[in-house]
């Protein structure tokens, strides 16, 4: 008997969703096939590929990232240089040091750093928070109102501040959303649901389903991701069709892998290659089970990673 | 099943004896169909019919072995295509890859560093499986280099589309069970009978999807069902949709032809490109490829993937556990610190690994949080100021004498509380990453 394919293509697709403005605008989503899958049917807006910046600066222990940000005094300036970046298609600065129990750092002060780094670059921005949702609030939707034509994703709308950011952010400001729950299908929908209860366009979400290292409970993100596709596409539930956007750096340069030094572990050899490699590795498995977008730190992973994806389209 | 009570009904006497216990041959036919009695049951089946139900009861993709010995290796035997719906069973293997098309001195060096990764992690043994051996037109010493791969136990995967030659070199390493990688739609014919010879693997390849269909349909004819296919290497993304289309293929519509493990060849597919192989490994483990070939991989892809595999391969239902008590570390005895930490068996790996590496005499304390990391347990409730206290209290506090707990940073949180409730203790809050835990030791020991 003759070789006989069987296509996956659906009737249901997965929400696009546009960030940004202007040339560099950027489109996640629409596709109605599984992840990667072009051979059921075309993607047009392939997987895509974020810098991580943060508010405290670059990190200066990895060699080759020192080089490649010499010279940036300001964080505008670093965002300036990542958007040179082979295959970077956003950027995304994290406010790490506005968390009340770390520097702590006052909303203006984070206020005027996203407008500087706005106005230096035409990449599309998101704007990740510090893990504390009542400050997280009040920062989105600061800067939502203080940058208000640059089409900006907000990650980090949680079960405990979806009210207010949702609110501010997606309904006052038209800006969009990103909606974060912890690594389970039944959090992420229920986020979802209450957002759009509450008035926000099902078009304007993008979920943060959670995410780790490989090795670390990845497990769990590949099964989440797995299960959240097959419900959008096979079974059409809206609930679960935004495109979804996974912090990868955040995450890899957590662990011993990444961080142990040279003399620790001397048999595991170059530091900032096994970083490297963890995040290439948790990217394109991220990528693969369905991310729509994945957020990176080094300027190999991120040529690396968005080569990939060219490669599959 | 593929096959249901009428067909197995037709192949049975019909004699309705009622020998195998049920009134006529249809009721046992159908019992036999719901995989509720053997077929055997019936004394008057012949061999011929047991044979032909047990290939057509089998599950639809095989699981094929490879190497000897303590190097024996399974693959396939998947039922599922993710896995939330059930475990997957064979884990990807990778493979390094020497060829006679590079100098002696090269593919020793290659042969070293590969013998270089090898570790524990969570108490499985991590290390390159296979060695690629392969053969490049026109080259002499493949048998040579078949003999030194060998050298390092490792089991072989062979290269080589010359008939000749891959019996020259299977004369030397049948009785390790190597895959002899070359068969396609111009020698499969040869190649086959040898690796039935031989009683080895054969890697079948072909142009597309098409001719590797017929390819393997053919050599099912010669009696060979011992197979691999070889994705091909004439782009990734070709690569990709032929693993995904191979294994859909089988498990989604029951197309046992393509009912065998695969391998993908990304030493191939991005050749000089080290982080794309990385991608690509990463991609090929989570998407069905059984056998992932590196032109050669590195301590820094292991560390990753070895990772990700372990992760993925895992049965998705209950997390691997270790049973809650005091562990004494480093020859720890009762007046010496204490530590803890969850019973996640991850988390009791990458914790005690640190400890050990610290050389500090620790008692590590593990208590019930259910099987979860620690921030998962804090948020779930099961890792609480009250439950650590009280297993402090009921099950630790005669057991030792120091009164000094540390406790992992990342609930930080409960410090406070837990002075409260265990007052003749000191709280100290350890860094949050394990891989801290060394320096930290130091600082507080010194
Ligand atoms: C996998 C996972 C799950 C799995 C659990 C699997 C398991 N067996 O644990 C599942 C899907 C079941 C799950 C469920 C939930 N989860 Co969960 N989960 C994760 C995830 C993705 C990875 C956890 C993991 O395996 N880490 C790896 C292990 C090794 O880490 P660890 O135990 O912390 O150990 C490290 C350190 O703590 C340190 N360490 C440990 N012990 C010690 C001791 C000492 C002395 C020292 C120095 C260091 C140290 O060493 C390790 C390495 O450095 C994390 C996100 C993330 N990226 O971490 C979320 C996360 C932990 N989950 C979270 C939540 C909220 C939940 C739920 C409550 C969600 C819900 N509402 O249902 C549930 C709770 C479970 C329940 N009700 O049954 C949150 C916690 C948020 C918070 N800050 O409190 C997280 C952080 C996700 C998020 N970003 O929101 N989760
Ligand atoms: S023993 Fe065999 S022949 Fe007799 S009734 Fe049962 S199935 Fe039919």
């Amino acid at each position: 008997m003759a070789f006989k394919a069987a296509t996956q293509k659906f009737g249901s697709s997965i929400n696009a969703v546009e960030l940004g403005v202007g040339d560099k605008k950027i489109t996640l989503g629409g596709e109605n096939v599984f992840p990667l899958y072009t051979f059921d049917d075309a993607i047009a807006n392939s997987p895509k590929v974020g810098v991580e910046l943060t508010d405290l600066g670059i990190d200066d222990t990895l060699p080759e990232l020192k080089e490649f940000y010499a010279g940036c005094d300001t964080i505008a300036d670093q965002a300036k240089k990542a958007a040179t970046m082979e295959g970077a298609d956003f950027l995304s600065l994290r406010f790490e040091g506005a968390d009340p129990n770390g520097e702590n750092k006052s909303t203006e002060d984070c206020v005027a750093i996203a407008k500087e780094v706005a106005a230096a670059v035409d990449l599309p921005i998101v704007i990740c928070g510090c893990k504390n949702v009542e400050k997280d609030s009040e920062l989105f939707s600061k800067i939502a109102e203080a940058v208000p034509d640059k089409n900006i994703l907000f990650l980090a709308c949680k079960e405990e501040n979806y009210k207010n950011v949702g609110a501010s952010v997606g309904l006052a400001y038209k800006q969009k959303v990103g909606a974060e729950s912890a690594v389970d299908i039944n959090l992420a929908k229920q986020l979802n649901v209450v957002l759009t209860q509450l008035g926000v366009n099902a078009g304007d979400i993008v979920c943060n389903v959670g995410s780790a290292t490989a090795g670390y409970g990845f497990e769990y993100v590949v099964s989440t991701l797995d299960r959240i596709k097959s419900a959008a596409l096979s079974q059409g539930d809206g609930d679960l069709q935004m495109p979804i956007m996974t912090p990868v750096a955040s995450e890899t340069y957590n662990v011993k892998e990444s961080l142990a030094s040279e003399e620790d572990a001397p048999e595991w050899g170059s530091r900032e290659a096994r970083a490297v490699e963890m995040e290439i590795v948790t990217a394109t498995a991220c990528i693969a089970s369905g991310s729509n977008a994945v957020i990176l730190k080094h300027p190999q992973s991120v040529a690396t990673v968005s080569k990939f994806v060219k490669e599959l389209m | 099943m593929a096959l249901k009570g009428l067909d197995i009904f037709k192949l049975t006497p019909k004699k309705n004896c009622k020998e195998c216990g049920f009134p006529t041959c249809m009721a046992f036919s159908m019992k036999v169909a719901q995989g509720a009695v053997e077929i055997t049951k019936c004394p008057h089946i012949s061999d011929d019919v047991v044979a032909q139900l047990a290939e057509a009861t089998a599950p639809p993709m095989k699981t094929i072995k490879i190497g000897a010995g303590d190097e024996e290796h399974q693959l396939g035997g998947e039922t599922v295509l993710y896995r939330h719906e059930k475990t997957f069973v064979s884990k990807t293997l990778y493979a390094t890859t020497v060829c006679d098309c590079k100098d002696d001195a090269e593919n020793d060096a290659i042969l070293e560093r590969m013998k270089k990764i090898d570790y524990e992690r969570i108490g499985e043994r991590e290390y390159v499986e296979l060695v690629y051996v392969n053969h490049a037109d026109g080259k002499d010493g493949y048998v040579d280099l078949v003999k030194k791969a060998d050298a390092t136990g490792r089991t072989l995967v062979l290269g080589v589309k010359d008939v000749d030659l891959a019996k020259a070199a299977l004369d030397v390493v049948k009785d390790k069970k190597p895959i002899l990688n070359g068969a396609d739609a111009s020698n499969y014919e040869a190649m086959s009978n040898l690796a039935t010879e031989y009683g080895v693997v054969l890697g079948v390849t072909g142009a597309n999807l098409d001719e590797l269909h017929d390819t393997v349909e053919a050599i099912e004819k010669l009696g060979n069902k011992n197979l691999i296919l070889d994705v091909g290497t004439e782009s990734v993304k070709d690569a990709f949709k032929n693993a995904v289309e191979i294994r859909r293929a089988c498990l989604k519509n029951e197309d046992r032809t393509f009912g065998y493990p695969s391998l993908v060849n990304i030493g191939r597919l991005a050749a000089g490109d080290k982080t794309m192989q990385a991608a690509l490994a990463s991609l090929f483990t989570l998407k069905y490829g059984s056998v992932v070939v590196f032109e050669e991989m590195d301590y820094a892809q292991a560390l990753a993937l070895y990772g990700l595999r372990q992760n993925v391969f895992t049965d998705p239902q209950k997390p691997m556990t270790v049973e809650p008590g005091i562990y004494p570390i480093n020859g720890a005895t009762a007046d010496s610190l204490c530590a803890t930490t969850v019973d996640f068996a991850l988390t009791y790996f990458v914790v005690s690994g640190e400890l050990e590496r610290s050389g500090v005499p620790i008692n590590l304390i593990i208590q019930d949080a259910g099987g979860m990391s620690v921030l998962t347990s804090w948020a779930a409730g099961k890792l609480s100021a009250s439950s650590i206290s009280k297993f402090i209290e009921e099950e630790i506090k005669d057991k030792v004498t120091c009164r000094k707990l540390i406790i992992p940073g990342k609930v930080a949180v409960l410090k406070g509380e837990l002075e409260n409730k265990l007052p003749d203790w000191e709280i100290i809050v350890a860094p949050n990453e394990a891989v801290q835990l060394v320096k930290f030791l130091k600082d507080l020991t010194a």
